[in-house]
């Protein structure tokens, strides 16, 4: 019983992590904007899955230990990931036009990083 | 205000002992272990081998407001429209002696304790001090109770009342939690000295020094072990990061 659950769950886990594969069109997949770098700072996978965790971590070492380096860094994936619009302007945290926003609407996460964290790069941090 | 030489002396005598330490570590003339460069790589944690600490001589602080304003600029601070409400993370007071009519005015913030009683009243570990002495909230993980404020002796505390945009970008700042001067831990840690340091010596008063108090050889623990400093409500014990003089 207990393994058939588990194949069950590793079934649904399987579907769900291979979503770009099975994104057709009946399947609506988010718009990712993209970002400014070549690649990012660990394999697309491992940053979908774990991101996360990755920033948890990181937070928790940067205010307690002063720890500022840039892998893992919220603001780092700010400054790569959010890119002014034709327009000059910045997507709104609330738009899916805004990095983070574009996948956690369409995953229904509600994150609360930007109640306190300014969503735009450092660069652009007052626009 | 009151002085407590006990704690004073404490650290004097323990001063005292780092400086021998450092003397017993010199290996050649002119070149000692325990240097002055603070520049700490990005991925190591912060040490109590420093203490951060400011030394404010209040016969060079005149009435204008300029740390008040280097502060908050720095660190996105907006008036609120409302003074009530209006987070306030470094003040100037005015004390008046009644009796000679000597007037002292003074920057007032976060005295950055080794003792908080911020982070001893703290039911969620919010409030806490760095191993390098800088007394922080973090909002991670506060949940607004406002326990801290209450404890804190200085007043040095304020409530974010409501939703913050446009941040800083090293100061994230939000609604329902608590806030107090950091020392600038963004710029401590890249080396660089609190803004309100800064801008009072571009201003040429040069009222506040920033150092280390547990190097000997810092300006600020000369000056310390010269001409002393005064703690702020130093009967509590609390064995505070800001010192001043002429109080
Ligand atoms: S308001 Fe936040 S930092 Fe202050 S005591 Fe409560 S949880 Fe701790």
């Amino acid at each position: 019983m207990r393994s058939l659950f588990r194949l069950v769950i590793h079934a649904g886990l399987t579907v769900a992590l291979g979503l770009p594969a099975l994104a057709t069109a009946e399947v609506p997949f988010p718009d990712i904007p993209r970002g400014k770098g070549d690649k990012c700072v660990a394999p697309t996978d491992v940053i979908r899955q774990t991101h996360m965790d990755l920033l948890l971590h990181k937070r928790d070492q940067t205010m307690h230990q002063g720890i500022r380096t840039k892998q893992y860094s919220l603001r780092e994936c700010l400054n790569c990931h959010v890119q002014a619009k034709e327009d000059g302007s910045y997507p709104d945290i609330h738009s899916k036009e805004h990095f983070c926003n574009a996948c956690h609407s369409y995953a229904a996460v509600t994150i609360d990083c930007f109640q306190c964290h300014v969503p735009r790069p450092d660069d652009a941090a007052n626009k | 205000m009151s002085s407590n030489n006990d704690s004073n002396g404490s650290r004097r005598t323990f001063l005292k002992g780092t400086a021998a330490l450092a003397a017993g570590l010199a290996i050649a003339p002119g070149v000692r272990l325990l240097g002055v460069a603070k520049a700490k790589p990005d991925n190591e944690a912060v040490t109590s081998i420093v203490r951060w600490g400011m030394l404010i001589d209040t016969t060079k602080c005149s009435e204008c407001e300029v740390c008040v304003e280097a502060c908050h600029a720095e660190n996105g601070i907006k008036d609120q429209g409302d003074p009530a409400t209006t987070p306030q993370w470094i003040r100037k007071l005015m004390a008046r002696d009644s009796l000679t009519g000597h007037v002292v005015t003074l920057p007032m913030m976060c005295q950055h304790c080794e003792n908080p009683p911020c982070a001893d009243v703290c039911p969620t570990g919010a409030s806490f001090r760095r191993a390098d002495g800088i007394v922080l909230v973090d909002r991670h993980i506060c949940i607004g109770c406002r326990y801290c404020m209450m404890a804190c002796p200085y007043k040095a505390r304020s409530f974010e009342h409501i939703n913050v945009t446009d941040q800083a970008p090293h100061a994230p700042r939000g609604k329902g939690t608590v806030e107090a001067c950091t020392m600038c831990v963004h710029r401590v840690d890249k080396d660089q000295q609190p803004a309100c340091v800064d801008a009072c010596n571009e201003r040429g008063h040069g009222a506040m020094v920033f150092g280390d108090l547990k190097d000997p050889e810092s300006e600020i623990s000369q000056e310390l072990v010269r001409y002393g400093g005064t703690q702020i409500r130093a009967d509590l014990g609390l064995n505070t990061g800001i010192r001043y003089r002429g109080i």
